[in-house]
């Protein structure tokens, strides 16, 4: 069973590192190449890492800001949480869900769900190891390049986090009218924060908050996602 | 941002994220049925990556033309399904042409 779970999480581990590589770029621009892989290999998160370390770095940010922000980008994973909690097997007992916890994520939550068979803690564990480790890897293999390589290639690379962002956006917004709208309302407050002198004024952190809880209030008052839809 | 402040965000962030999957898999066993609840949650990660990537995009790069264009290249790659790593791609190639190559030749 656990290498089972280790042979599915290989295309996972494989698609983490090529992400994590560009937040590790993105990272050594403020801090020391352990400082952001250690960033990584406590949090497995994308957004909510790139999100925190903004607000980390920024000199305005607040711990506060850092709580309410991880808070509300990271809270999709309670649901994930909530939902493979009635997938696992009957041996998943509580010591293993506190230690395989972090383990949870989009990817590892979309393959532990697509089994036939209950989860197992073997097999969640296998499943999540190579993940876990191509997610390190690859901000550890980020945050030395963007030490070592010169600006001019630093500088193209810093987009690719932003480029695979886009890519993460962009299909389901092609897919339903009503997910490209929520998007746009998004984007429509975000540059509102950016270039409306009143709004200048708030932190990173809370405008990326209150963009993403606003357009996604709207979004589910005037679009709500039907049972059977895909995640937009 | 020194040594100290590093380590207590990373502990709020580590820490709030943690609770986050532990807390309802540890102790929540029903279903979640609230359809406004589960809409909100499931639009929230376009929202995120939406507002974390405009207009931050058009000032990541040494020139806001390259930033721009990086966006444009990646939103059609994207419309012609490159995956996550070649949309990538397309715009770090878009962010050396603009930057790197443009300059030494024009």
């Amino acid at each position: 069973m656990f290498l089972k779970g280790v042979k599915d999480g290989l295309p996972i581990g494989i698609g983490y590192f090529a992400v994590s590589f560009s937040f590790g770029i993105a990272g050594s621009k403020f801090m020391s190449w352990f400082l952001v892989t250690f960033i990584s290999m406590t949090n497995l998160t994308s957004a909510g890492q790139f999100a925190g370390l903004n607000i980390m770095v920024d000199a305005a940010g607040t711990f506060l800001e850092m709580a309410i922000a991880t808070f509300f980008i990271n809270l999709r994973y309670s649901l994930m949480a909530i939902t493979l909690s009635q997938k696992v097997s009957s041996d998943f007992t509580t010591p293993y869900r506190l230690l395989l916890a972090t383990g949870i994520t989009d990817e590892i939550f979309a393959v532990s769900m697509s089994q036939q068979n209950r989860v197992t803690p073997r097999y969640f564990f296998g499943l999540m190891v190579l993940p876990y480790i191509g997610w390190s890897l690859g901000t550890l293999t980020g945050a030395v390049s963007g030490e070592i390589l010169p600006s001019w290639i630093t500088n193209a690379l810093g987009v690719a986090l932003y480029g695979m962002f886009v890519a993460i956006v962009v299909p389901p917004c092609k897919k339903h009218l009503s997910t490209l709208i929520v998007v746009l309302v998004a984007i429509a407050l975000s540059l509102a924060f950016k270039y409306v002198p009143v709004l200048q004024g708030v932190s990173y952190g809370f405008s990326i908050i209150i963009c993403a809880v606003v357009a996604s209030l709207f979004g589910a008052m005037f679009f709500p996602v039907k049972e059977s839809d895909d995640e937009p | 941002m020194n040594l100290r402040e590093y380590f207590a965000f990373l502990m709020v962030m580590a820490g709030v994220t943690f609770l986050l999957r532990a807390v309802p898999f540890v102790l929540l066993k029903g279903k979640l049925s609230n359809p406004f609840v589960k809409s909100f949650l499931a639009y929230i990660p376009c929202t995120v990556l939406a507002a974390m990537t405009v207009p931050a995009i058009f000032y990541s790069t040494d020139s806001m033309l390259s930033g721009v264009l990086a966006l444009v290249t990646a939103v059609v790659a994207s419309l012609f399904r490159f995956g996550l790593v070649g949309v990538a791609l397309v715009a770090c190639c878009t962010v050396l042409f603009i930057d790197g190559l443009w300059p030494m030749f024009f």
